[in-house]
């Protein structure tokens, strides 16, 4: 039969030699090979103590962001929670009153912003509904928790850390490449 | 008086007996910790390293989380033997070290104290008989659980331990002939002066260390546990620290077993390419004893090492295949190995006129 590609293989099918058949030879080879495993390089990466680097798109847990004064972008607008295909995301607006210009970057800010992370599937929608560049998906994960309602993360939990008081967790909740207009 | 029994002969023999069930104990517990290192080398992985420097304190943490598990015993089980199992198990797997001579001897108090608990002139046959007892513990735990699976599994061990104890037993035999001795203390006091039995018995070696795999269900024999046939082997239905004498037992053996491969073909405590008896004279008694149990102890972690690596390299036998490397090929070897070791010491003893 003609073969379709050049990658075909011809199965041998002639009988076992002498040496073949002792089987030991064979055992002999292969503990040689797992030997030669003993002073390979190990893959494993030590979790706790190292992390691997994320690919640039991993799409983690989200953050709400602050401009450079430390003000919250989010304005309420809720694009983000139309565009949510699993539906996770609920807030509630308020209007700013006077005083909290340092608080708030526009008159109309998010008094409860919610997302549950067990409906969250990580698309990132969000992300790219947001005009005001507020909601983020960072480059950590979803940390276990033991109750159910520990995985709705309400604004204490999503909301950056001040830029100017709390400037290197604010660093570290950044990470390497949420950029800050 | 036929037997020269005082009480400093009690006293140095119960605390060598102590000395010996304890460190092949910590030994066997070591044995569970570098057999998940040395998987985890093969296999390009780390293994524990949680648990203090290096991982070293696991064994301890395996340990308790072992006596902390509940117990179960099945309701539909003898409860007698179900406990009896694997109290058999780790017995045969001590009983067996009385025999070993871990070293030479040492020198206290006016007395010579030889490090070998007992030196019966039948030494290697006492081994065949207790390792033989090793089965019961096997057995009788599979038959108590009333559980098909585990009676699989314990059957299939019972007939593998039989089959491969007539191999091991013929090659021994033509050791036996070179030697001329069943006492392993003497055996080893011939492989000090001279050559080591394996350069005197190579094919014997061979057949007496797959029979040895065989005998402790080791992998690729390691039948009686096969879980993706038999959930889990003889073993089933044990948990916690049933479970874990029965693991235990399994290292133990293995030591043992190593142990008593070193006393026969490799020389016991002999330290290779070295004259013992110059030694003895630069370091004393006391530190050549310890030197000599150093060495063994060395020899031993060889061994254990290589039953490892055999472990991570080779799959597992299928049942037939098992059977018939037993039978029709280890057998048949064995007898030829006898008879061409009969010939040869024949054709010595009349000194070689043909």
């Amino acid at each position: 039969m003609q073969a379709l590609t050049n990658r075909v293989k011809q199965v041998d099918r002639k009988p076992m030699s002498w040496m073949e058949r002792a089987y030991l030879p064979a055992i002999f080879k292969g503990m040689i090979i797992t030997f030669g495993h003993m002073f390979k390089k190990r893959p494993t990466i030590n979790y706790p103590e190292k992390t691997r680097p994320f690919s640039p798109v991993f799409r983690g847990l989200h953050i709400l962001n602050r401009d450079e004064e430390g003000r919250e972008n989010c304005t309420a607008c809720g694009l983000c929670a139309v565009a949510c295909p699993a539906e996770a995301i609920t807030m509630e607006a308020a209007e700013r009153k006077p005083g909290e210009e340092n608080l708030y970057r526009e008159e109309k800010y998010a008094a409860k912003y919610e997302i549950n992370m067990l409906r969250c599937i990580f698309c990132g929608l969000c992300e790219e509904a947001c005009p005001k560049d507020a909601i983020y998906l960072s480059e950590t994960f979803a940390p276990a928790n033991y109750q159910r309602k520990g995985f709705i993360y309400g604004k204490e939990d999503l909301l950056i850390p001040h830029p100017i008081t709390e400037k290197e967790a604010y660093e570290k909740a950044k990470g390497g490449r949420v950029s800050v207009r | 008086m036929l037997l020269n029994i005082d009480i400093a002969l009690i006293i140095e023999k119960l605390a060598l007996i102590v000395i010996v069930v304890m460190s092949s104990l910590v030994i066997a517990m070591y044995a569970t910790f570098m057999e998940r290192k040395v998987a985890a080398s093969l296999q390009d992985r780390r293994g524990p390293n949680r648990a203090g420097p290096f991982g070293l304190l696991q064994p301890l943490a395996d340990g308790l989380k072992l006596f902390f598990k509940e117990e179960i015993i099945p309701n539909f089980s003898s409860k007698f033997l179900f406990i009896l199992g694997p109290c058999l198990a780790m017995l045969t797997a001590m009983m067996t070290g009385a025999v070993i001579p871990w070293g030479d001897k040492v020198h206290f108090f006016d007395r010579d104290i030889s490090l070998q608990i007992a030196d019966v002139n039948i030494g290697i046959l006492y081994v065949f008989g207790v390792v033989s007892m090793g089965v019961y513990g096997i057995m009788i735990g599979s038959w108590a659980s009333n559980n098909k699976y585990s009676l699989m599994g314990g059957l299939r061990a019972a007939s593998q331990i039989i089959s491969y104890e007539l191999a091991m037993g013929i090659a021994l035999i033509a050791l036996l002939m070179v030697t001329g001795t069943l006492s392993l203390k003497t055996m080893v006091g011939y492989q000090v002066d001279g050559w080591w039995n394996i350069c005197k018995q190579p094919l014997g070696f061979l057949i007496f260390l797959i029979c040895v795999f065989a005998e402790c269900n080791r992998t690729p024999f390691d039948l009686a546990e096969a879980e993706n046939e038999l959930i889990g082997g003889y073993h089933t239905e044990y948990s916690s620290m049933k479970l874990g004498f029965y693991l235990f037992a399994e290292y133990i053996n293995m030591f043992i077993s190593s142990s008593v491969m070193i006393s026969l073909f490799f020389g016991g405590y002999d330290i290779p390419f070295v004259n013992d008896a110059h030694l003895l004279e630069k370091l004393g008694t006391n530190w050549m004893a310890l030197v000599h149990a150093g060495v063994f102890l060395i020899k031993a972690v060889m061994f254990l090492f290589f039953f490892m690596w055999v472990r991570w390299t080779i799959p597992r036998f299928r049942y037939d295949q098992l059977m018939n490397l037993g039978w029709k090929i280890l057998i048949p070897l064995a007898l030829i190995n006898m008879l061409i070791t009969g010939g040869l010491i024949l054709l010595q003893q009349n000194h070689w006129h043909f």
